[in-house]
């Protein structure tokens, strides 16, 4: 009970006392994980629409491999950036290991699925009969696209949500290819497993504590953001 | 209203995103501004670096080094790499993982210098070539803690081996790192000096697959025996109400069983394997951990949080041991 | 009057399904045509191709005189509009729904909509979100999208099917508003017999996919078709 105590205690303290160690974790977390949510909206989003869309050879075989990257172990996607990334490994020229952008990559890779697959998800659900009446009140193929995609915004922002939760949590694959170093690839979850080791729960707990108030913000941010697209002009 | 906080938090995000992403640029280009030393703990005050007679050269970058997480979590390299940091004008990235981990690092090239306490493997590691050589820098040793009431009897024990004798034979709880880690091999020889193979489907041995932290977390929770690095229990005995050191000695120096000696050893990457190794800054490394100035740092580390130093130095000038 | 739809051997198949069979059929420019026949029958089929929505197995739907068999040029598309039998509005409010088609080719909407709002009874409604609205509600806003739009062809299915008579009115009567003021042709799929009576002068029975009489609405409706079919629909004597 101490520990627990001490634990929100301790996150106040924390964060008020400017201590810029705890500054520079937090920030960087944001920055890993927001630069990551990015590049998977921005590269998924409009890869699971068009799976929504269109139905090829091999359909069946990509959405399988969404799923299967959906339930994939992000510690298992920080391996293969590792053994990418490192110098014996075929990008190792990049130099990206045990920075930031090798924790970016990570999570873009273990992101990306859940990006696709719930846009798609969200794209199919909206009904597919609309499509016809868009048709015949006079859209072209490009505003019926448009007006479906509008549709499904809400299930979007989950798609974005959901993306974001997985990475801004995860510790197994940043620990691997970032390395936890301090003041450079060190973010929360990072933190908290060193803590946890080192036996400081009540440090470990003051930097979960700041860590679910960081996703309990976002996501609060996140609805409001919903509410207002929901009410938005298409 | 909601559009302008989302374009602001962007801009923030972007921004910084910036400035760190150009200092983390390739390796050895930037010349690194030396890091002030901020929040010196007591033992490193005392232990200011002398001035050294040649002027350093400033290599500027970045060094990374590889070592384990009991060797980090122990405070030391905290406590002295500033003057490194310093005198080189390079950044030291320390990436602390398993014994194991550290070494394949050196191996595939992401470390450019490891520090780690695993003789026999330190020992491959430069024959198979990965490292140019292998250099002594400290020692501490390892301890058994358990229950202060000692079911087992191992406070009559004669050497380690006896002491896991006594615990196989009562079959008292005992719990492993398990995760192929310095303490974990030390272990597992001990068992083998005892002519013992722990079963871990026994019961009354569990092998864990973590760090020492958890592992004493664990048996102080469950009042087992296990194997620990004395620097390790020391910091965290505040927080093991439930375990006390039942061989090994309260010192170092009191440890009557030399086969719990832990002697830590540095090698430098070998950088014709890979490219962008920073053989330089692994070097200089090299040299400053073992200088008599750092030595007399790493001997007073710890003096004043725990009565006793966490580490001996063992650098001869020579530097082979 | 001069000729705007013309079909020729129509027909509409799905596999080996044939959904819609019509060999000869016109329709006027500015006729007012109500479409009868039991459910099945293939009505809704028949709107679509009107409407441009899908294109007949074989034969010929000729509009304006003309016919496109890779399918017809946008503009010409948006000649006709169709109100479907279970009308889909989009996530947003009763204004924004009726304003659609009109942002769609970009024509200035406001003062339209907000007539069109009036004229349905809808006005209170403007602001309303889509899926708060009633079943009736619903139909009038689908009918105010497409009224707005003023389209040369109207063309409805089932538009007051399960509706209450206060509803009913309101949506016959801007129907009825659109034809007599624009000179609009309308096509209406109707179950309700005296509603066909009502609006349409001249109407078409489908059976089975078939075409089997088109003609003055009283004379068929009043069981003095030709074909002895439409007078056993008629009669009540065809279970439907």
């Amino acid at each position: 009970m101490d520990d627990i105590l001490g634990g929100l205690v301790g996150a106040l303290r924390l964060l008020l006392s400017g201590d810029p160690d705890i500054w520079s974790i937090v920030l960087l977390t944001l920055r890993v994980s927001g630069i990551a949510l990015l590049i998977s909206a921005v590269i998924g989003v409009p890869i699971g629409a068009w799976l929504a869309f269109r139905s090829f050879p091999g359909h069946r075989f990509v959405t399988t491999l969404i799923y299967t990257g959906m339930g994939m172990p992000p510690v298992v996607a920080g391996l293969a950036v590792y053994l990418l990334l490192s110098r014996s490994g075929p990008l190792g020229m990049l130099g990206w290991l045990f920075t930031p952008r090798a924790m970016v990559t990570a999570q873009v890779l273990i992101s990306l699925p859940l990006v696709i697959g719930l846009t798609t998800s969200a794209v199919e659900g909206v009904v597919p009969e609309l499509r016809l009446q868009l048709k015949a009140l006079g859209a072209t193929e490009r505003q019926i696209v448009q007006a479906i995609l509008w549709e499904a915004r809400a299930g979007m922002l989950v798609a974005l949500v959901a993306g974001f939760g997985s990475i801004i949590s995860e510790v197994g694959a940043v620990m691997l290819v970032g390395g936890n170093i301090e003041r450079s690839t060190r973010v929360l979850t990072t933190a908290v497993v060193l803590e946890t080791r080192k036996g400081a729960f009540d440090q470990a707990l003051a930097l979960g504590v700041i860590l679910v108030a960081l996703t309990f913000f976002l996501n609060a941010l996140a609805l409001r953001l919903r509410g207002y697209l929901a009410h938005a002009r298409g | 209203m909601l559009r302008r906080w989302l374009v602001v938090f962007l801009v923030v995000l972007l921004a910084a995103c910036g400035s760190s992403n150009g200092a983390e640029s390739t390796a050895g280009q930037a010349q690194t501004t030396a890091e002030p030393t901020a929040g010196q703990t007591e033992t490193a005050a005392e232990a200011t670096p002398g001035q050294a007679e040649a002027t350093p050269q400033q290599l500027g970058g970045r060094l990374r080094l590889a070592t384990t997480t009991s060797t980090e979590d122990s405070g030391l390299l905290d406590a002295i790499l500033p003057d490194f940091e310093q005198r080189y004008g390079a950044t030291v990235d320390v990436i602390a993982v398993g014994t194991g981990q550290a070494l394949k690092l050196g191996e595939n090239g992401d470390a450019d210098v490891v520090l780690v306490h695993a003789r026999a493997q330190e020992d491959a590691f430069v024959e198979a070539g990965y490292g140019l050589y292998r250099r002594d820098v400290m020692q501490n040793d390892f301890i058994i803690v358990g229950p202060p009431d000692d079911p087992a009897g191992v406070r009559e024990a004669a050497d380690a081996a006896d002491a896991f004798t006594r615990i196989a034979e009562a079959e008292a709880l005992f719990v492993s790192r398990g995760d192929e880690s310095g303490t974990h091999t030390r272990e597992r020889q001990i068992w083998e000096k005892a002519g013992i193979t722990p079963d871990p489907a026994s019961g009354w041995y569990q092998s864990l697959g973590q760090g020492m932290g958890e592992t004493l977390i664990t048996a102080n929770e469950q009042q087992a025996y296990t194997l620990a690095d004395r620097g390790t229990y020391l910091s965290m005995r505040d927080r093991l109400p439930d375990l006390t050191i039942v061989f090994g000695g309260e010192t170092v120096a009191e440890n009557p069983d030399p086969s719990l000696s832990n002697p830590y050893g540095v090698i430098p990457v070998n950088p014709e394997r890979h490219d962008g190794i920073r053989a330089d800054l692994a070097e200089a490394f090299v040299e400053w951990i073992t200088s008599p100035e750092v030595q007399e740092m790493i001997a007073n580390f710890g003096q004043d949080e725990y009565g006793q130093p966490l580490f001996y130095p063992l650098a001869t000038p020579e530097g082979q041991s | 009057m001069s000729t705007l739809y013309a079909l020729e051997h129509v027909t509409v198949r799905y596999g080996a399904r044939t959904v819609l069979s019509i060999d000869h059929l016109e329709i006027q420019a500015g006729e007012f045509l109500a479409v009868v026949g039991p459910s099945g029958a293939g009505k809704s089929t028949l709107l679509r191709l009107l409407c441009f929505l899908e294109r007949p197995t074989t034969g010929t739907v000729r509009y304006d005189g003309r016919t496109w068999p890779d399918g017809a040029p946008l503009d010409v598309r948006r000649e006709v509009t169709l109100v479907f039998q279970r009308p889909l509005l989009l996530d947003g409010t009763v204004e924004q729904n009726v304003a659609y088609g009109l942002r769609l080719r970009g024509e200035p909407a406001d003062e339209r909509v907000a007539a069109t709002l009036e004229l349905l009874g809808l006005s209170h409604l403007a602001r309303a979100r889509a899926r708060t609205l009633s079943g009736g509600e619903l139909q009038r806003v689908a009918l105010g999208r497409a009224l707005v739009l003023r389209p040369r062809v109207l063309l409805l299915d089932e538009p007051t099917a399960n509706l209450d008579p206060h509803n009913v009115a309101l949506i016959e009567e801007a129907i009825v508003a659109l034809h007599r003021e624009h000179g609009a042709t309308v096509v209406i799929v109707t179950h309700n017999l005296h509603q066909a009576r009502r609006l349409a002068p001249r109407t078409a029975v489908l059976l089975d996919g078939h075409l089997v009489e088109d003609g003055p609405t009283d004379v068929l409706l009043e069981g003095r078709g030709t074909d002895p079919r439409t007078r056993a629909f008629v009669s009540g004597e065809m279970v439907y």
